[in-house]
Order: C-alpha cells, then structure tokens, then sequence
C-alpha cells in the first residue's frame, strides 16, 4: 500500500522526466537513472561507451529528474540499471529496497563517481564581499538555499555550515547558534536545488548556497554570477551504483566512468574528478587552479558519522536538529 | 451505472481510500503528534486563509468578469472569452515561473511581490480565475433581462435591482465557481513551489509541506496532513452545498 501511494504520488514526475531512448536492436538495455545535472555529461559518456569493445551494441535508456525523486521512484518500481544520484542518503534508500548491496560503497573510489563542494554563488563582482561561512550572517545579506527536507543539495548545505563553524573551533551549540543565525538570513527556501537557483539568478537574494558543478553549469548556459569557495566547506560525494539485478555491460559503464578520459570529462564541466591524478593533464590547468581550494571536509567525518545518523539527528521532521532550526527562525513564537 | 461506478472507484475512491489507509499506519496519538506539530499548522492555516481570500475575490471579480463579458459589448470580447480559459491550459508550474518573471525580483513592471503571500493568493487567483467566470456565465446569459426592466418599472434602484434581482438567480452559479476555486486553490503545488520562497512558518503551504515530506522520506507525515486537508476541504464543500441548497429553496418550493 506504501509502494502504491508513493507510486500514485510520483508518477507524474516520473512520466514528465523519463526520455526513454528507443532500443534500436534487440540487445542489452542500460537504463540510467540519474539526478537532474549531469544530463549533458552523461549523454557524451553513453555515446563515447557505444564506441568502445564493452559498450558495443548496448543501447540506454536515460531518466534524470531530483534526485529524492528519482530513488523513490526506483523504489517504486521504476526500471534501473544504475542509479547515478546527488546523496549517499538516496542510495542508501535503495539498499533498504533490497535494490543495491548494503555496502555498495565498498566499490572502487567508494562508488563515487564524482564529487563536488559546496560553493557560494554571488552577484557579479561579490558587491557584499561575501568569502566565509560567516559573511552570510552579515546583516543584510540575503541567502537562497533550498529546503533541506525536501532536498538532498540542501542538507549538504546545512552540513557545511556547521562543519565549517566546528572546523574553525565553535563547539556543537555554537555551530547549530551559526546555522540558525544563516537561517534567519534565507529568504527562500525552495523545494529544489533547480528551483533554489532558479530563485537567485531571476534576481532573488544575494547568495545562492549550491554545489560547485551547479554553479559552473550555471555559468556554462548563460547565468551571470561569480563563485565563492568558502575554507573549510564540505566535500559532495555522487554515487554511482549498479543494481542488484543490472546486466554487465552496467557494471562496465561505471568503470568506464572512472577511467581517466571520462574523469576529465567530469573535471572539465565543473566536477571534481576522483581520479585526481587527471587534474595534471596540459588542458586542465585552469581548472586544477580552480579545484585548488584548502581544505574540505566529508560525510563520514567525526563530527556527522555518515549520512543515516546524519538524517536521524538532522532532519527528522520533528525531532530533528534543522525542525529546531526552523521553528526557532520563523516558528509561532515569532 | 457499472461503468461510473467502477471509474468513480479507480479514479476517486480508492485513492483517497489509500491515502486513509497510509495515515491509520502512524495511529492516532502519531496521527495527533503529526497534525498538531507547528510547522504543520502554520501550513494548513496559511493554506487555508489564502484558500478563502482567493474564493473571496473570485466571488467578485470572476462574478463582474462574466457579467462584462455577458452584457457588454466590445472589440476582442471573443478573444477575451477564450482567454480566460488559458489558465487551465497552461501547466500550473509554467503559471508559476511566468508569474515570477513579471513580479519577480527584476519585475519590468515594477512589482515586486514573489517570495510573499501575497505572491501565493496572486498565484491561486490566476489558476481559479476560470471556476466562477465559467459557472455564472451560462447563468447570466439565460437571465431573462425582463424581469430586471420590469422591477425597475416598478421604481427599484439599480442596487436593489442587483441586490434582489440578479444576485439570487447568480448566488448558485457563483458558489458552485467558488466551491470549485477553493477546492483547487487547497490543493494547488505547481504554481506556487516556484513563487512562494516556501518559508516554514511564513510562506509554506500545505501542498508543499506535503511534498516536502515525501521528498525527506515521511510518507506518513505526508499522508496525515493530506487527510486533515481532505477532510477539511470536505466539510466545507458540504456546507457550500448546504449554502446553495438554501439558497436555491424558492425554486424548489
């Protein structure tokens, strides 16, 4: 009954987002499933993989859509062969379905197909001069953010600012005083990363808090702004996974993701390659450059313990550390 | 009969019956805890006043809409009743971010109003905009204009012609448009996900709490608060119909 109410509930996503490409031949389908902004990348990476030995004769089908969305809808029933999502806490939803192994992460690169950080996006020039973590809480700064319970770019978000405040030596209460401080200062909270961002640049706000290969997605198809890598943020980690019951040729295209070529494929659209050594590369200078930015910080760092215990202590709808947050910000006291 | 009775069901019944059935699951002390936790109330209540304040308008300004296109004349009338329709054509997420691009932050009229609730009655006026026009329309086009000539005959102000002529005879139109408006305006996400800036507390609707949960992985959240909306939204469409009813007693009798 579940499955069927989540199914009622998301169909309409679904059916909106699914760009099945038609099976030419009778061979092996590879249907991804992927979050919604590697769509460019991963189309080059399925064309080059139909010219290689491993990737011959093996047609995809492709779905991106948010990536909450596209895990339950995999849950749901969707078909997929591999799930290429934003969070670990999407994929872990799909181990609890039986669909992928519980320890999918212990692939290489820990499944990781690419990683990112979380970055600030400011209007042209930075007029606020806005470089850390606690220049959002300057007063008149005006923050866009997503709403961390109905997305996953949010919750890395929120997990940044406090990471950074308890890298920089606040203790716990003084880190969740700085995010609550940050949250008084978000005057958006959209449903999504995509509409968070569609937000900020029709002119909303002077902040936008997103992942650093959003922003330069963003620059790439016309939007006007600069990025801020604030020290220390947060390092994004997206997973790619084949499910349980995926043919080989899925299990290729993973790999074939993480060879070098494809990996400069990722670094030179704004990713972050997980093959670092790729970054040595003549033609990748500006971006080696760009990617050089002190320190980051990771989900299965002390201070969060990974992205289950994460999701309990933080965004439990009602016990949660961010509903605390929130009622403190605009709750019925005020 | 067969066939209606078994659309009904696939269509209406066994949804709604499922969503009943999701919500039981958290029982009725997490049923409670759920619906009575603030950042549910502040939506529901917010969904709720601006359900009303855009019914309220509608009333008005759809009952003044069809009435102009009914008994006046003028260039483009046609092309101004086909319009009207629009809304209901347009994907409500379009309605949405077509809305913010006009009275958005770089509005060209000025207007900045999104990110408000403001910005949410705005939205939901332009989606039910075509519920009361298109319920009094037919209406007023089968009134018969003689019966106001002959209360004005008889020495009736323009008002009291309104007031006790017209107004009865368009009350059921207007609150089947308004039954309507409201029920829409309950449930409506697309256009205003894009809009609203969906703060907690301040700019978070119903709908959109409920995605929110779905989205975190509660469907029991979801499903609770999509039953207090449900049942809500039930009860009043009773007591508009039992409204109209009254309304409506002369011509029974």
């Amino acid at each position: 009954m579940r499955r069927l109410l989540v199914l009622a509930l998301i169909f309409p996503a679904v059916f909106v987002c699914t760009s099945a490409a038609q099976a030419r031949q009778a061979g092996t389908t590879v249907s991804l499933v992927a979050y919604s902004t590697p769509m460019p990348i991963m189309q080059r990476l399925i064309t080059r993989f139909g010219h290689t030995d491993a990737g011959k004769g093996v047609s995809f089908s492709q779905s991106y859509g948010p990536s909450g969305s596209q895990a339950r809808a995999i849950v749901a029933g969707q078909p997929a062969s591999i799930a290429f999502l934003s969070t670990g806490l999407d994929v872990d939803s799909l181990a609890d379905a039986g669909l992928v192994s519980k320890s999918w992460d212990h692939a290489p690169y820990s499944a990781i197909a690419a990683d990112s950080v979380v970055a600030f996006v400011v209007r042209k020039g930075n007029p606020k001069h806005i470089r850390s973590w606690t220049d959002l809480t300057k007063s008149g700064v005006q923050v866009v953010t997503p709403n961390p319970f109905s997305s996953g770019s949010a919750k890395w978000n929120v997990l940044a600012a406090y990471g950074a405040a308890r890298k920089s030596g606040m203790n716990d209460h003084q880190a969740v005083q700085l995010v609550t401080k940050l949250f008084k200062h978000v005057v958006a909270q959209d449903s999504s990363g995509s509409n968070a961002a569609n937000t900020f640049f029709s002119g909303k706000g002077d902040v936008l808090i997103t992942y650093e290969s959003e922003a330069y997605a963003a620059f790439a198809a016309g939007k006007q702004g600069s990025i801020v890598v604030p020290k220390p943020t947060m390092l994004i980690e997206l997973p790619m996974v084949a499910l349980k019951d995926a043919p080989s040729a899925a299990k290729a295209f993973i790999t074939y993701a993480h060879a070098p070529k494809q990996q400069a494929i990722f670094a030179a659209s704004g990713y972050r390659p997980v093959v670092r050594s790729v970054l040595t590369r003549p033609n990748l200078a500006s971006w080696r450059k760009k990617y050089d930015t002190g320190t980051t910080f990771n989900i299965r760092d002390r201070l969060f313990g990974g992205w289950r215990k994460v999701n309990r202590v933080w965004f439990d709808p009602n016990m949660g550390r961010m509903a605390g947050i929130e009622r403190a910000v605009g709750g019925p006291s005020h | 009969m067969g066939v209606i009775t078994t659309f009904l069901l696939v269509v209406v019944v066994l949804p709604l019956a499922a969503l009943l059935w999701e919500s039981k699951k958290s029982g009725v002390h997490g049923f409670w805890q759920i619906v009575s936790s603030p950042e549910a109330v502040a939506a529901l209540e917010l969904t709720f006043g601006a359900a009303f304040t855009v019914a309220l308008i509608n009333a008005v300004l759809g009952t003044i809409t069809a009435w102009v296109l009914v008994r006046d004349d003028f260039r483009g009338k046609a092309l101004v009743n086909a319009v009207i329709d629009l809304p209901f054509a347009l994907p409500t997420i379009v309605a949405g971010l077509t809305l913010l691009a006009l009275y958005g932050p770089r509005s060209p009229l000025g207007a900045h109003v999104a990110y408000t609730r403001g910005a949410i009655v705005l939205a939901l006026c332009f989606v039910t905009l075509p519920f009361v026009v298109r319920t009094v329309q037919p209406v007023l086009l089968e009134l018969d204009e003689e019966m106001e000539e002959a209360a004005r005959s008889l020495g009736a102000g323009r008002l009291a012609v309104f007031r006790r002529i017209v107004l009865p005879n368009l009350l059921p139109g207007i609150l089947s448009g308004v039954v309507l408006a409201l029920a829409r305006a309950l449930g409506e996400i697309g256009s205003i996900v894009v809009i609203s800036g969906n703060v907690p507390y301040h700019t978070e609707v119903a709908s959109v709490f409920i995605f929110t949960q779905i989205q975190n992985g509660y469907p029991d959240y979801a499903a609770a608060v999509a039953v207090i909306l449900l049942a809500a939204a039930f009860v009043l469409l009773l007591a508009i119909g039992a409204l109209r009813f009254f309304a409506t007693r002369h011509e029974r009798a």
